[in-house]
């Protein structure tokens, strides 16, 4: 069963064709790789899926229900949550704060209430998401403050405390040492078994073939290549496009 | 019994505060407005007509400045969305100014020459609209709706991806902020019980944004101490008489110089608490 599925997608800015009649399922409960040159049309294909850009052909349907057109607002709350290649958090709020802001729900009563008061059931979340991303020193900590690794998994905490059922995550390993890279591996492999549904761009090709089952390849906005990542590995036009030969 | 002469600082005080809530609002969603003053300026003159034309209470006719000062407000929020930063400021300098002479020009409620014949208010009726605003900004500020606000001010484009209704969010923090600066407008009508374009003037706008800036822009509170310092600190200045302006000007530089964040920030807030 495929949760997001693109048809014939094509992204233009002016006489830029940075997304070409793009095609692709993604299976529901899956981590899926995205690779490709830089400028190959990767983070514009977020940014369609998100709603920052509209696509200017195609479809694009969450469980069968088409986004084209809807705010990221809107397809947010539909389940769609995102982080980006250049952290953005919010600099002046806490590490707390960015936890309870991004659960929406419950109409503008609840999102009145002042903080303390506010159900148990988004603080509960927010602490689980502390725990779970081992945020607890940092609980009050203003955003601005933290360190680079702690940005990035309060980046993480917040996209994951929206309870979506698909997550974006743009170059999630970028600046990461291998240990910081072997956790965030182990902890998607988690959130994958328990129906959460992965797309991921990422040029460090062994934590994509550590985690994607599929992958696909993109270059110059064009899907070239879809697969497993043994299998793309060996298709000449990705080597050419992307890997390289090994000398 | 307070002299007049301290009723009418503090009533002063009072309206002051609830006009720069409203820039207080604005900020939080991190747009600066400079045209405050024609909401206060049409809160002033509707609860005026109502209250001096059709006999309307006076609690009531404020209460219905409020209302049509804020859906001006959201009238003039939907092209403000638009613009930011200094932009927005340009804009509003200008709708504030568009308003001005629009009331100058307005021979019904006198023009040039103002209008008249409200019945006073008491110092005690001005905090009875002050108080419970304060402790309302107090709570919401404690809720999530405010860390979104917070939130789009310091990243719009990851607000709207968490899901926060970033035009809903601005929109309805103009207008709600228009409808704060249409009470403190009703009041200084009440208060003052004379009314002129020129009382509305950029000058007021300014006053609104410096309130927040010197207090601080991160609780209520800050606003509340900013404006009581642009009331009472001219006054406590008087001894050194025609000079008192220019230190009033020095002061607040040397001020913002030693506190840039406002005199009020979260600092200082957590240092305070025991």
């Amino acid at each position: 069963m495929s949760l997001l599925s693109l048809r014939g997608v094509t992204c233009r800015f002016g006489g830029i064709t940075a997304l070409n009649r793009l095609t692709l399922d993604l299976p529901a409960g899956a981590i899926t790789g995205v690779i490709g040159p830089n400028g190959a049309g990767k983070t514009t294909l977020f940014n369609c899926i998100t709603g920052a850009y509209r696509p200017t052909e195609g479809e694009i349907a969450l469980r069968g229900e088409s986004l084209v057109g809807l705010p990221p607002h809107r397809i947010a709350r539909r389940g769609i949550a995102r982080t980006f290649q250049n952290i953005r958090l919010f600099h002046s709020m806490t590490v707390w704060e960015h936890l309870m802001v991004a659960q929406q729900g419950g109409g503008l009563r609840a999102s009145l209430a002042p903080l303390g008061l506010s159900g148990p059931l988004p603080r509960r979340r927010a602490m689980a998401a502390l725990e779970r991303f081992g945020l607890e020193p940092y609980r009050d900590r203003l955003a601005a403050t933290l360190p680079y690794g702690v940005m990035r998994r309060v980046e993480l905490a917040r996209a994951l405390t929206a309870e979506p059922a698909l997550l974006l995550l743009d170059e999630p390993v970028a600046g990461m040492n291998s240990q910081e890279a072997a956790d965030l591996a182990a902890l998607l492999h988690g959130l994958s078994g328990s129906g959460l549904t992965i797309l991921l761009i990422e040029h460090d090709m062994s934590f994509v073939e550590q985690l994607c089952a599929q992958v696909h390849v993109l270059d110059f906005g064009t899907l070239i290549a879809s697969g497993t990542p043994a299998e793309v590995r060996r298709i000449p036009a990705v080597i050419d496009a992307y890997l390289g030969v090994e000398a | 019994m307070i002299s007049s002469y301290a009723s009418g600082l503090l009533a002063d005080t009072g309206i002051a505060f609830i006009a720069a809530l409203s820039v207080h609002l604005v900020l939080a969603v991190g747009q600066l407005s400079l045209g405050n003053a024609a909401f206060m300026a049409c809160g002033a003159y509707v609860a005026s007509v109502l209250t001096v034309e059709h006999g309307v209470p006076v609690h009531a006719a404020i209460a219905a400045g409020a209302v049509v000062s804020g859906l001006l407000g959201v009238l003039v929020g939907f092209p403000a969305l638009r613009l930011r930063g200094i932009y927005l400021a340009m804009a509003t300098l200008g709708f504030g100014e568009m308003t001005r002479s629009f009331f100058l020009t307005l021979d019904a409620t006198g023009g040039a020459a103002g209008y008249s014949g409200m019945q006073r208010l008491s110092l005690g009726a001005i905090w009875a609209w002050a108080l419970p605003l304060l402790v309302l900004v107090l709570l919401a500020e404690r809720s999530r709706l405010w860390l979104a606000m917070n939130a789009v001010r310091d990243d719009e484009t990851a607000a709207r991806l968490v899901g926060l209704d970033a035009v809903a969010l601005k929109l309805g923090a103009f207008g709600v902020a228009a409808a704060l600066a249409g009470v403190a407008g009703g009041l200084f009508a009440h208060w003052h019980i004379f009314i002129e374009p020129s009382a509305f003037a950029l000058e007021r706008s300014t006053e609104m944004v410096l309130a927040v800036v010197l207090g601080g822009s991160t609780v209520a509170l800050g606003p509340l101490f900013g404006a009581a310092a642009l009331v009472l600190a001219p006054e406590a200045l008087r001894f050194i008489a025609d000079w008192r302006l220019a230190a009033f000007g020095g002061l607040l530089i040397a001020i913002l110089l030693v506190r840039p964040q406002g005199i009020i920030d979260r600092r200082l807030i957590q240092a305070l608490k025991p």
